[in-house]
């Protein structure tokens, strides 16, 4: 008898782990396959086309670069009210306002503390409410995250408000493009509208998950797609990420790593708009390095202007 | 009956659970590997030396930055590149037969670069690196030996090829353009030295050797002159301590490489250490050793800072793109330096038909 039920046991464990393996191996086949076809679908988003901006006046890109109104949403967990003092401190002062939405906030996340895409939803409807006519451009970022918000300013500049984008850093899963909450999310004020539209009105886009919970970002970029919202990848004129998941090291490290013996180009672009993945003691040597450190007798003749913010001391 | 393959079955569900949980806890035990990049070690003594080397990973590969330069179309480099011909530096750099391909090769493929000429200094010659051999043995005891034959070799073959002759550490990151605006003010017929000034152990002052210095060409002929006529001792296991002691003694001056505003432009440790405020205890030699008021924070470093020093490799790279690449786009920065009046005019006249202040955009 014991015998019996001990090689049931065994003969358990072994379906067990050679189910595991052939799960997770076909998982990765499927991802990778998705990769590879790269399908009409994915769309990309560069900065204007330079020849068109060179030829508009003075005072039009002047009038342009006022225009364009970012506002920034720090989408934070619990216990990130000490990252927030950063941040303050930090990139966040170039953005034309910014705010932290945690669970500490009043009301904001008194459902679920642990449901991610509540607590976006919650975020979003409150922002569009509160802000969405003096703001054209909103900006979700994690408390992690380091953005370049003259960079953001540049690449959509020459983008209508009034259409619907929703940008950063994307990824296919399956037939699903959608932003990772990582590289940081921008919607328009025209994608906000009717995000906000179907998250009054209907059920549309309560939780989409089935066997285990889908991502927020997932769902957002569900939701959207029924508001005929479609993602797109953020890059520069090379075709590169400007939206990054990952602090600069480490992009290093890895290009390098894949080419051992090789030398390889740069990792990251001139006009980067996110890292992620950053501590606070990092975003203060970020602030030096992008706002400050350069090399004497290099200058570049941009034609947007963008002013340091009032009363600041390390940008 | 039943209920014995009833158990049977129970027992093996039980199984392929845990066969399942099993394998994928054990992978994830495997990748999950990384472990915690090791924190940077402050250097308890201001004359330490890198040789042991935490057995960080090194990387294998080499990154160029300037591999896409279609990202700088829109770049003016004018008065860099005026500078590169006016102010001609020589560097070379203190390395070793181990560290070749750890370290030198790294500061080979970023800022060396942009020096006018640039030796690495060896104890044994390598022709394919190449590094030139010194001749002398490896170890901390050596450096000061390795100096004094460095400056007198490049004294021997490159002295009308310089006006400043720079000595960098190995895990030194330089900004040449930044130094060739400091020291453009200056006449390098002058003798005097700049680095990060100490004040301790010498009247005048002396620089750090891992943050580099750079010689005026009459610096460096009366520091390889000092040793024909043995003003100046050969021997001592504290390189930088004793190149300043010698340098009082040849009436080499110890200049003042603040920026206009104050700020600090060599470095002896990485940026993070000088901006986070109390990153360096406040017992840290550090704090007794500047010749200027030490700060921390913001207000540590200039904006054209020249050296920073026990850069890692990831860190090289990093620098590079934060100093040459990386940019907010139409950015007004709030220091303003001047430009050498002589350079603005010899501009100025090569462009004649363009507006000097158009094509210079955004300073």
């Amino acid at each position: 008898m014991v015998s019996a039920s001990g090689t049931s046991f065994l003969k358990g464990m072994l379906l067990g782990s050679i189910s595991w393996v052939l799960i997770t191996m076909f998982g990765q086949i499927h991802i990778r396959h998705r990769g590879q076809t790269q399908d009409h679908e994915h769309h990309h988003l560069r900065p204007p086309n330079r020849n068109n901006i060179l030829n508009t006046s003075k005072v039009i890109l002047m009038e342009l670069s006022k225009s364009i109104r970012v506002f920034c949403i720090i989408f934070g967990e619990s216990e990130d009210k000490s990252y927030w003092a950063v941040l303050k401190e930090t990139w966040t002062k170039h953005c034309d306002k910014a705010e932290l939405y945690n669970t500490k906030n009043d009301n904001l996340f008194n459902i679920e503390s642990n449901d991610r895409w509540a607590q976006m939803r919650t975020t979003y409807k409150y922002v569009f409410e509160k802000y969405g006519d003096n703001y054209n451009w909103f900006f979700l970022a994690l408390p992690t995250t380091f953005a370049v918000i003259e960079n953001l300013k540049y690449l959509l500049f020459t983008r209508d408000a009034s259409q619907p984008f929703y940008l950063g850093h994307t990824v296919i899963s399956g037939d699903l493009e959608y932003v990772t909450v990582e590289g940081g999310i921008v919607l328009s004020r025209e994608s906000m509208k009717r995000l906000n539209r179907l998250l009054n009105n209907s059920e549309t886009c309560a939780d989409q998950s089935v066997i285990w919970k889908l991502s927020e970002d997932k769902q957002l970029a569900i939701c959207l797609k029924y508001a005929g919202v479609h993602a797109e990848n953020a890059e520069d004129y090379e075709g590169r990420d400007v939206f990054n998941t990952k602090p600069i090291a480490q992009l290093i490290e890895e290009a390098l790593s894949n080419n051992p013996q090789q030398v390889v180009e740069g990792c990251c672009s001139d006009l980067a708009v996110t890292f992620n993945g950053l501590t606070p003691q990092k975003m203060e040597v970020m602030m030096y390095g992008l706002y400050r450190l350069r090399a004497f007798g290099h200058y570049f003749n941009d034609t947007l202007v963008f002013l340091p913010p009032v009363g600041s001391e390390n940008d | 009956m039943a209920s014995k393959s009833w158990l049977n079955f129970l027992t093996f569900l039980c199984g392929s659970a845990i066969g399942f949980l099993l394998c994928s806890q054990l992978f994830s035990i495997l990748l999950g590997e990384q472990g915690d990049i090791p924190p940077n070690v402050l250097h308890n003594d201001p004359h330490a030396r890198h040789s042991d080397d935490n057995g960080q990973n090194h990387l294998e590969g080499q990154m160029n930055f300037n591999a896409d330069s279609s990202q700088h179309k829109d770049e003016n480099t004018d008065i860099a590149e005026n500078l590169y011909q006016k102010v001609k530096i020589l560097c070379w750099v203190m390395t070793g037969p181990q560290n070749l391909e750890k370290k030198a090769k790294h500061v080979k493929a970023t800022w060396a670069q942009r020096c006018n000429k640039v030796l690495f200094m060896s104890s044994e010659e390598n022709k394919d690196f190449p590094a030139v051999g010194l001749k002398t043995k490896e170890g901390r005891d050596q450096l000061y030996w390795k100096t004094i034959k460095a400056f007198q070799y490049v004294h021997e073959h490159y002295l009308e090829d310089a006006d400043w002759f720079l000595k960098a550490d190995d895990d030194t990151y330089v900004i040449l353009d930044n130094l060739r605006w400091l020291l453009s003010k200056y006449d390098p017929e002058e003798p005097i030295y700049f680095g990060r000034r100490f004040k301790p152990y010498v009247k005048q002052g002396y620089m750090s050797g891992g943050a580099g210095y750079v010689l005026s060409k009459e610096a460096l002929k009366r520091f390889v002159d000092a040793f024909k006529t043995d003003k100046c001792t050969h021997s001592s296991s504290i390189e930088d301590l004793a190149l300043g002691r010698c340098m009082e003694i040849i009436n080499v001056e110890a200049g003042d490489s603040r920026d206009t505003t104050g700020k600090e432009t060599f470095h002896p440790f990485v940026p993070e250490h000088h901006l986070i405020k109390g990153y360096l205890p406040r017992t840290f030699w550090y704090w007794n050793y500047n010749y200027y008021p030490p700060v921390e924070g913001p207000g540590c470093c200039s904006d054209l800072a020249v050296s920073f020093h026990y850069v890692d490799s990831t860190t090289m790279y990093e620098l590079e793109y934060l100093v040459y690449h990386l940019r907010p786009y139409g950015y007004l920065y709030r220091y303003q330096p001047t430009l050498p009046e002589d350079t603005l005019k010899e501009i100025s006249q090569a462009n004649k038909n363009e507006d000097t202040k158009v094509k210079l955009g955004n300073p």
